[in-house]
């Protein structure tokens, strides 16, 4: 199908986009384009003004400190999966960034408007969100620090506001001796997932985060407990239905069973020495 | 309505358009560029594969005004291109093509593939043609195509000393 009628305006600078996106309240930031092209081709988005923001060199940058990488928005996955930004989880996102789709689509298709567009099977929600991200937010009124937890919504819903983007995303870097893993179990390869995990675990602190399953990825707490304590065997397994069973929408047998087993992997990836 | 200026296949194109026309349908429409074929237009078919300013992408899903000063590339501009001609004859060779809807794309990614991975196994090939569809399910034929091409090329190499 074809897309409806909209106008289209490329900015060149992130505050000729912010003022562009202010002055348009039915406007849309356009990225890489690769989710939501198709939607407007389906027509299941109806959009009446896009704004490019996809060549916006602050946009762009990607650099690092002792302590955290700062990835810009509209880094594709490619970049990362090529290594050409630095990797803050041992080259845990770059393996991830490999497997998101297909190559055509992973040149275009960027972090930020992965996040943005909050596809709850969506690759980079789950592993940002396990990799305690902070998503740099810039708006008309300056720029705001929102951690990855309080962005996430619903089903492709974020807290962002009209006129707000994402400038980039502030990543603390994971300890040497850390672990860190993303699963994904899909039925086609570059499909999106059925099931999306990932796990990080250094001693001190373990998390896993569950993506695919009800309307956005989140923490699986009693799982998280469960690895930091290293806890095996039935207990994890219990922690781990608990946790499940809390965030699908309804009560689904294989649903419960396919979950469990991509956490356990998961979890057994990073505990595995 | 747009006005853009691009470069297709080395030729300087100056055209108004309207925004929500997609490279795709530019190409064929408006440059008469048939090789970019349009199967599913939400790009998971892979059958429109081209590349502006070399980087592989599916031109249903990027819209013509988004290419304005870019340069594009379609199957017809790669005439004279060492990697394709090879996938041409490996295509030709080991019955890649049926009905050849899809051949243009899977030219277009397997050319991606071998120049970022001179040597792909059979896991390689079929992981980068994987948002490829061929519906006449013609996958052994262009898989072995493309390894066979794969093959030329570092044979080639070896032999120029390259």
């Amino acid at each position: 199908m074809k897309p409806a009628p909209f106008s289209y305006a490329r900015a060149r600078s992130l505050p000729e986009a912010l003022a562009m996106l202010g002055a348009d309240a039915q406007s849309l930031p356009l990225a890489g384009g690769q989710s939501l092209a198709p939607m407007l081709n389906l027509r299941m988005t109806i959009c009446e003004s896009l704004v490019d923001i996809g060549a916006i060199a602050e946009l762009l940058v990607a650099s690092e400190t002792n302590d955290h990488v700062t990835i810009g928005a509209a880094v594709t996955h490619a970049m990362i999966e090529d290594g050409s930004v630095p990797d803050p989880a041992h080259g845990m996102m770059r393996r991830a960034a490999q497997k998101i789709a297909y190559r055509a689509i992973r040149c275009h298709g960027t972090i930020g408007g992965s996040v943005a567009m909050a596809d709850p099977a969506a690759d980079w929600p789950c592993i940002l969100l396990a990799l305690d991200a902070i998503a740099l937010v810039a708006g008309a009124s300056g720029e705001r620090r929102v951690p990855l937890d309080r962005l996430l919504v619903g089903t492709y819903e974020t807290s962002l506001q009209q006129g707000e983007i994402i400038r980039a995303f502030e990543i603390p870097k994971l300890p040497p001796d850390a672990r860190a893993t993303t699963c994904k179990i899909n039925r086609k390869t570059g499909a999106f997932a059925d099931s999306i995990v990932t796990a990080v675990h250094n001693g001190q602190k373990s998390r896993v985060v569950l993506g695919a399953a009800g309307p956005r990825a989140r923490i699986l707490e009693n799982a998280s407990m469960s690895m930091a304590k290293n806890i095996n065997g039935a207990a994890l397994d219990q922690a781990i239905s608990t946790d499940i069973a809390g965030m699908l929408p309804e009560d689904d047998a294989y649903l419960k069973h396919l979950h469990a087993t991509n956490v356990k992997r998961a979890i057994n990836e990073v505990m595995t020495p | 309505m747009t006005m853009v200026n691009l470069t297709i296949n080395d030729k300087k194109v100056t055209c108004d358009i309207e925004d929500r026309t997609n490279l795709a349908d530019f190409l064929r429409d408006t440059c008469n560029l048939t090789a970019t074929h349009l199967g599913c237009e939400h790009g998971a078919c892979g059958a429109c594969g081209v590349l502006v300013d070399g980087t592989l992408t599916r031109s249903c899903l990027k819209f013509a005004v988004q290419c304005d000063a870019r340069h594009v590339t379609t199957l017809e501009g790669l005439d004279q291109d060492a990697v394709m001609n090879a996938l041409r004859e490996g295509f030709h060779h080991e019955h890649g093509l049926q009905c050849g809807f899809c051949t243009p794309g899977m030219l277009m990614a397997a050319r991606d593939l071998l120049l970022r991975h001179p040597n792909p196994d059979e896991q390689d090939i079929r992981e980068a043609l994987a948002g490829n569809l061929c519906r006449c399910t013609g996958y052994a034929g262009i898989v072995r195509a493309v390894a066979r091409a794969s093959k030329r090329l570092s044979d080639s190499k070896i032999k120029s000393g390259g």
